[in-house]
């Protein structure tokens, strides 16, 4: 354990979490215009329609398991009857699944991206790390688990429920158990440096669109009145209730 | 804001409308490029027209926008009686969030297109003229050849072959059996300018997940809050008028505003003032907004038109002007009720009808239907075109026209089009009398519904009405001011309290509600004016201590 393993490990996932959620208030306050999805479809919808599904739901099930498997001890769902055995294939059936998911539909987008001109055109300057690192992240993700967890390359029976899991918990509570991920395999660490580096750009990125899921759009009256003096960012809505 | 709530329960609501006279327009697109000119010249909007002119029978812009079998846009009556949005439910909505299945794309609309212009200074001596190649405003790529355009099928270009994809033409023949013919000097057409509705029952703000879009409560403009908008593009799906545009640049939904920086000052919009055949209207309407869900949500498609009627207030009765009143709505918008342009036309001639009520969006533009095919057909065939006789015969055999305005205006009700025609056409007759033989054939009024004094009045308002007549729009900031009258207390902050009071008055406490400022100056050092000192608390003795 060195001091670039500190770094690593010890400081850089939370700066990369301040930077994160300090860019993201940033923006919602300073940059509302700025917040959008920089949508295509209009450009190119025949490739999107596959793609973009594909990608955003493959990759909603890529993180609901990535917090199921990084924030669920070991010793939970063992409790709860679950076998370390029948967790893994569980895991590694669904997680490959999703994951081949969201890699051919980034296939399709980032293809449809280089490809139809129209909205090659409309690619921005920040599109091209964010991509680039979103890939990389994703391609270290899948030989991760190919690799390590299937096959077994590089890390014999390594189980990252209790090394990566046991370390991502401990930057919780402020005390970053650094010597479990300096023993971890290569492919989880670049795989995890990846991650806190997406992390750390997409409120920079059309990324930001992500904190815009409109949840609330269910629980609203469907007609929106607002007044001309109301501040923007404050719609008035008692006079639509019945309005459902 | 005032409060909106009226001692009786009714509230009043206010929304400045519009309506366009079919029979002027012809079709010159002025209001098309000032409107372009003013708001949509920019970059990501080069395609965007929030004020189109379309060449009825036609297929419109976006090609073929009318057909909701395919877009999806507006509302629908479920079997239980409620409303629903035609895309679906609002988790289906969420759940399509990532491809929106009823997205126009921009072969829908038409590749925005720009010329070479540089080439024709730039291009270096030579045998050859120089050309300007147009080169596409998406790609920055050449375009061989151009295909489709803002106006392509214009004046019926092209309606031989491609008249029958009108959905309403496809629709007629379909339901009816009607075959109308496109074939030279068996054709009919008329223009149809477009812009947004402004609905009372706005799908685009229903659609909208970010709840970025609305209706403003003051004028019932509809709008999107560019700061709030997210781009999910849900709202240009669920316009069935496809007046929200998506703006490939900035990644934000844009649409036609009414230009309400004129409108707040009392200006006409862009459109109208630059209208050539002075043929829009602008005025206010009044409306109880508790009514309108109801009347969008009955049964028959047919009914919508005169249930749209129904939800309009008449700001003549006491009633509605107490009400009015009590939600807020200043004196002058009231006044400026009474004589609005558009609510005689809508309410009391009954000449002006919704476009597509059958969506279910309760429009605020409406329209005159044309009986220019009308006549135009009835004197092609040696007939005396402006007889009145002669006219109410032709409007009903000639039925083609007639449906399909009826498909237009009234959801398929050929009787309300046929009266509004009538009313036109007796007009005509009556105003003919008039001028020719100086006569005022009360009978032809009558047989229409009106008097002969309302003839009048309306032959002056569609054909000779000067600008202030044509548009009565009350100013925003005067309907500000007789608000912050209501609220006027003194000086406020910041009056220079030197100003009043005469020297020596010790106490001239200019109060605001929360303390008082004191002219030290003016402070002879007796008494104790309001605010200089700490109110005095009762049971505490000033500056004691215990």
């Amino acid at each position: 354990m060195n001091t670039l393993d500190w770094m690593l490990w010890g400081v850089f996932p939370y700066v990369a979490v301040v930077v994160m959620v300090t860019a993201i208030v940033w923006r919602a306050r300073y940059d509302r215009f700025g917040w959008t999805t920089h949508s295509s479809q209009f450009r190119e919808s025949r490739l999107l329609r596959i793609g973009s599904p594909l990608f955003h739901y493959g990759m909603l099930f890529v993180i609901l398991g990535h917090l199921v498997g990084l924030v669920i001890p070991a010793s939970w769902t063992g409790a709860a009857g679950l076998s370390e055995h029948a967790y893994h294939l569980m895991a590694v059936v669904t997680g490959t699944l999703a994951g081949a998911c969201a890699v051919a539909g980034l296939g399709i987008l980032v293809y449809r991206r280089l490809t139809v001109p129209a909205v090659r055109r409309s690619t921005l300057g920040s599109d091209h790390l964010m991509y680039t690192l979103l890939i990389a992240a994703m391609l270290a993700g899948l030989t991760a688990t190919v690799l390590v967890q299937i096959a077994g390359v590089g890390g014999e029976d390594y189980n990252y429920r209790e090394g990566i899991s046991v370390w991502f918990r401990s930057l919780f509570v402020l005390r970053p158990e650094v010597a479990l991920m300096a023993a971890a395999p290569m492919a989880f660490k670049v795989h995890i440096l990846l991650g806190f580096g997406l992390l750390l750009l997409a409120p920079f990125t059309r990324l930001m669109h992500v904190v815009a899921l409109p949840v609330q759009y269910l629980f609203r009256p469907y007609v929106v009145y607002r007044s001309r003096r109301t501040p923007a960012g404050q719609p008035r809505r008692q006079l639509s209730g019945r309005n459902r | 804001m005032a409060p909106r709530k009226a001692r009786t329960g009714r509230r009043v609501m206010a929304q400045v409308a519009m309506v366009m006279n079919l029979d002027k327009c012809i079709g010159c697109h002025t209001c098309s490029v000032t409107c372009k000119q003013v708001w949509s010249n920019r970059e990501g909007t080069e395609y965007v027209w929030f004020n189109n002119v379309e060449t009825r029978p036609g297929q419109g812009y976006p090609r073929t926008y009318e057909d909701q079998e395919r877009w999806k846009g507006g509302w629908e009556r479920t079997r239980q009686g409620r409303l629903r949005l035609r895309s679906g439910s609002r988790a289906g909505r969420l759940g399509k969030l990532f491809a929106n299945p009823d997205l126009p794309g921009v072969e829908d609309y038409y590749e925005p297109w720009t010329y070479e212009y540089k080439q024709l200074l730039d291009a270096p001596a030579g045998d050859d003229m120089p050309t300007a190649r147009p080169v596409s405003q998406l790609t920055g790529e050449p375009m061989d050849t151009i295909t489709w355009g803002p106006n392509w099928d214009d004046d019926l270009g092209g309606a031989s072959e491609h008249g029958d994809k009108d959905p309403v033409i496809a629709k007629l023949r379909r339901e009816l059996g009607t075959k109308v013919r496109f074939e030279f000097e068996q054709s009919f057409m008329f223009y149809l300018p477009r812009i947004c509705e402004h609905c009372l029952n706005p799908a685009c703000v229903a659609a909208c997940p970010s709840g970025a879009m609305y209706k403003r409560e003051e004028d019932g403009i509809v709008l999107v809050g560019q700061d709030q908008c997210r781009g999910w593009r849900m709202c240009v799906s669920s316009c069935p008028y496809k007046k929200v545009y998506f703006n490939h640049a900035t990644g934000k939904a844009e649409k036609c505003t009414f230009c309400y920086p004129r409108i707040e000052a009392g200006q006409p919009t862009v459109c109208s003032e630059t209208c050539v055949g002075r043929m829009r209207y602008l005025g206010v309407m009044l409306y109880d907004p508790d009514k309108v869900l109801a009347a969008a949500s009955v049964a028959d498609d047919r009914d919508l038109y005169p249930a749209q009627l129904d939800v309009f207030l008449d700001p003549h009765d006491p009633d509605v002007v107490r009400d009015a009143e009590a939600s807020g709505i200043a004196p002058d918008w009231i006044e400026a009720a009474r004589n609005s342009p558009v609510r005689k036309l809508i309410c009391e001639y009954q000449v002006a009808l919704p476009l597509h009520p059958e969506y279910r969006t309760m429009p605020m533009v409406w329209y005159i239907p044309p009986l220019s095919p009308v006549v135009d057909a009835l004197a092609g065939t040696g007939f005396d075109g402006e007889d009145a006789g002669n006219l109410f015969g032709a409007i009903e055999s000639l039925r083609i026209p007639v449906e399909y305005l009826a498909e237009l205006l009234t959801a398929g009700d050929t009787v309300a089009v046929d009266s509004v025609l009538r009313r036109l056409a007796a007009m005509r007759s009556y105003m003919r009398g008039v001028n020719l033989r100086d006569e005022r054939d009360a009978d032809i009024a009558g047989e229409v519904g009106l008097t002969a004094g309302q003839m009048e009045a309306m032959f002056r308002l569609l054909a000779i009405a000067k600008y202030e007549d044509r548009y009565v729009v009350p100013s925003a900031a005067r309907a500000d001011a007789q608000r912050l009258e209501d609220t006027y207390i003194g000086p406020g902050e910041g009056a220079p309290a030197g100003c009043e009071g005469a020297p020596g008055d010790t106490s001239d406490p200019v109060s605001d509600g929360r303390g008082a400022k004191v002219n030290l100056l003016n402070w002879d050092a007796n008494g104790r004016p309001d605010g200089l000192f700490p109110p005095r608390t009762p049971g505490r003795v000033s500056g004691g201590a215990v």
